[in-house]
């Protein structure tokens, strides 16, 4: 069902990779790691160079990707590089320790999260890749991660650190070089979140938004209503059978309203990830939904 | 009955569970049901929760002070609500510990402490342990339903009293504490050789700033260290109780599998495990049967009893997919494992609360 304000020319795989870097965003549990894992998987097996990165704390996509480039990037380590190619050796090996981040981190807020864009900004430089898919960090912490550069910019007058949050800044306000996907689920609360963050992200990020995603879809054509079906002389598991319609046409409706809000909220193309009956993704259940990515002409 | 017993036993019930779970519904559910019993409870959510604060009645929202919920009001029972509020809260605890105003102030106004009670990782946790020892001493209540920041390692919360401490334990920040002991300027202390090279990375204002604050702070570090014992202590207490909240997705039956690991090998309790949001059942036939049922129609060209007994297939399946996942859970729960079902519609009043409270509490 594509809303008619978000028609396009090009493929959903097409557009959502349309930069070299794209960073997905969402809060936790929307499915973050599933999207990044179909969109690299989908522009890999159409023939890209593509890498991807998960920040902090997981270590899911590696699994999800065989024969993936994944790494694995984390602040203490981006900024210990970062300040032995500074010509701050001293200080890289005497911070060498835990709470080296939480240190400088609490000094400067936002250099924590700074050092890994610069990182990443260092890997989309470096021509390696057509495409880097960034599994963006958890929860609200989004925000923060993309204002870090610009709040540093404003706060910190000349040096390193400026000229890497000006860097960042250059690659993040360019839609070329990079693009935020965000993720969210068709019910209440994840779209009115989604809502928020994409406000937020336009006004005080200024980075350019790539069609949003919308994970655990159902569909399946739209049941018949069960009240208005024969089932002849069958008696056992009738109830059931109906119980079940029920449940699956309100949840229908939740989700088809919500998709509708949530189209009539923000002008960007929707990009629907299927919901498969599985209690956790695998490898193969990914590839199956980025060739269904690969193939589908819209959402 | 499990659940129901560690409602009517505990002060002190933590919901922890990674984020997206319900944790923040679970705990409202929890407190209204508490309310009902006849206890005086005040629930603490981290997020703004704003369907949540209309669900009770509170159309301005919640704040960062406890409200009356007027439909938690039963008998003798009571529910009050409020949200975190990270660095109202942080202050509170400064000027509780300074020796006088001047010194609070001078900390307060300082641009590093705003950092540390804005940005430092750990304290949004630190606080919401804070508020939890506070709520706990307040009299109004003899109830808090603590519902946990959605970090990434759910055992932060529990080391999240020392999280200050440890910090001003750095040693880099040691060093910064030394004018009080030699009487030196900061700015002569900023001249050390590693602040100054921390300096030429974050700048000398921001250098300066840290000293400045560290300055202030002195003296003060021994009033944090006694209050965060007695928050570990709270948390320690047997009247205080956890609950782990999953969903039935493999990654988050496997982060809560392990946090189960890491509460028993600490020494803590877990009360009880709740699934949210699990796949209701529909009968007790099988997957197979309603698949020969939709064939059977398809054959005779009935395609929308087709469709109805296909669609009884697919529900039933991810019901049994969803159950089996389930088992790293039950594997660890001696006690209460606590199914949820995910409701046809999306939980937005007091009567959806309702019906999820019949589910937490059968």
């Amino acid at each position: 069902m594509p809303p008619e304000n978000q028609s396009s020319n090009q493929s959903p795989l097409t557009e959502l990779a349309a930069s070299h870097l794209v960073i997905v965003a969402g809060k936790g549990g929307v499915g973050k790691t599933t999207v990044t894992a179909v969109l690299a998987r989908a522009a890999a097996d159409a023939g890209r160079r593509v890498l991807v990165i998960e920040l902090d704390g997981k270590h899911a996509l590696v699994e999800l990707l065989p024969g993936l480039d994944v790494r694995h990037i984390s602040a203490a380590s981006s900024l210990e590089e970062y300040l032995l190619e500074h010509g701050f050796k001293r200080i890289a090996k005497r911070l060498a320790s835990t709470g080296v981040i939480d240190v400088v981190g609490t000094a400067a807020p936002g250099i924590d999260d700074l050092v890994v864009l610069g990182k990443i900004k260092q890997l989309e430089r470096s021509g390696e890749w057509d495409l880097i898919v960034v599994d963006g960090p958890a929860a609200g912490h989004a925000i923060t991660f993309l204002t870090s550069a610009a709040g540093l910019l404003d706060a910190v007058g000349g040096g390193p650190v400026h000229d890497q949050a000006r860097d960042v800044v250059a690659m993040l306000s360019d839609p070329r070089r990079c693009r935020v996907v965000l993720v969210t689920l068709p019910e209440t609360t994840p779209v009115n979140e989604l809502i928020e963050t994409a406000d937020t992200i336009v006004d005080r990020v200024g980075v350019e938004l790539g069609p949003v995603v919308v994970d655990l879809v159902y569909t399946s054509a739209p049941l018949p209503d069960p009240a208005g079906v024969s089932f002849g002389r069958a008696k056992m598991q009738v109830d059931d059978a109906r119980a079940a319609a029920e449940f699956r046409r309100a949840r229908r409706a939740v989700q088809d309203q919500e998709l509708a809000r949530l189209a009539g909220a923000l002008p960007l193309r929707q990009v629907h990830v299927r919901a498969l009956p599985t209690a956790g993704l695998t490898a193969d259940d990914i590839a199956l939904l980025a060739a269904e990515l690969a193939g589908s002409r819209d959402a | 009955m499990r659940l129901d017993q560690t409602v009517h036993d505990a002060d002190v019930i933590v919901c922890c569970g990674p984020g997206g779970v319900g944790k923040t519904t679970t705990a409202a559910v929890i407190g209204l049901h508490a309310a009902r019993r006849g206890r005086r409870v005040v629930v603490v959510t981290i997020d703004p929760a704003r369907r949540l604060a209309d669900a009770l009645g509170l159309t301005s929202g919640l704040t960062g002070e406890p409200q009356q919920v007027e439909r938690g009001r039963t008998g003798d029972g009571e529910l009050w609500a409020m949200m975190l509020d990270t660095p109202a809260m942080f202050e509170r605890v400064v000027r509780a510990n300074a020796t006088d105003q001047e010194q609070a102030d001078r900390i307060v106004q300082n641009r590093f402490y705003r950092n540390i009670s804005s940005a430092l990782s750990g304290t949004q946790e630190y606080m919401a342990s804070e508020a939890l020892h506070e709520l706990h001493g307040d009299d109004r209540f003899d109830l808090v339903v603590v519902d946990t920041p959605p970090s990434r390692n759910a055992l932060d919360f529990l080391e999240a009293p020392g999280v200050l401490t440890r910090f001003l334990d750095h040693k880099v920040f040691k060093l910064m504490m030394l004018p009080t002991r030699t009487g030196l300027k900061v700015f002569s202390i900023a001249t050390q050789p590693v602040l100054k090279a921390i300096g030429r990375v974050v700048g000398s204002d921001v250098l300066i700033d840290a000293v400045a604050f560290f300055q202030a702070f002195a003296g003060m570090d021994v009033g944090f260290r006694d209050r965060a014992e007695a928050v570990t202590q709270l948390l320690r207490a047997d009247s205080t109780r956890f609950l782990i909240v999953a969903a039935p997705q493999r990654e988050v039956i496997d982060e809560c599998a392990w946090f189960a690991d890491q509460l028993t090998e600490q020494g803590f309790e877990v009360s009880a495990t709740v699934v949210n949001r699990l796949h209701p059942r529909f009968g007790d036939g099988t997957v197979t049967d309603a698949e020969q049922r939709a064939t059977a129609a398809d054959e005779r060209g009935d395609h929308d009893l087709a469709a109805i007994w296909s669609n009884l297939a697919t529900e039933r399946r991810l019901a049994e997919v969803q159950r089996a996942a389930l088992a790293p859970l039950v594997a660890r729960t001696v006690d209460a494992l606590v199914e949820v079902p995910l409701l046809p519609d999306d939980v937005h009043d007091v009567e959806a609360l309702d019906v999820l409270a019949t589910h937490l509490f059968a």
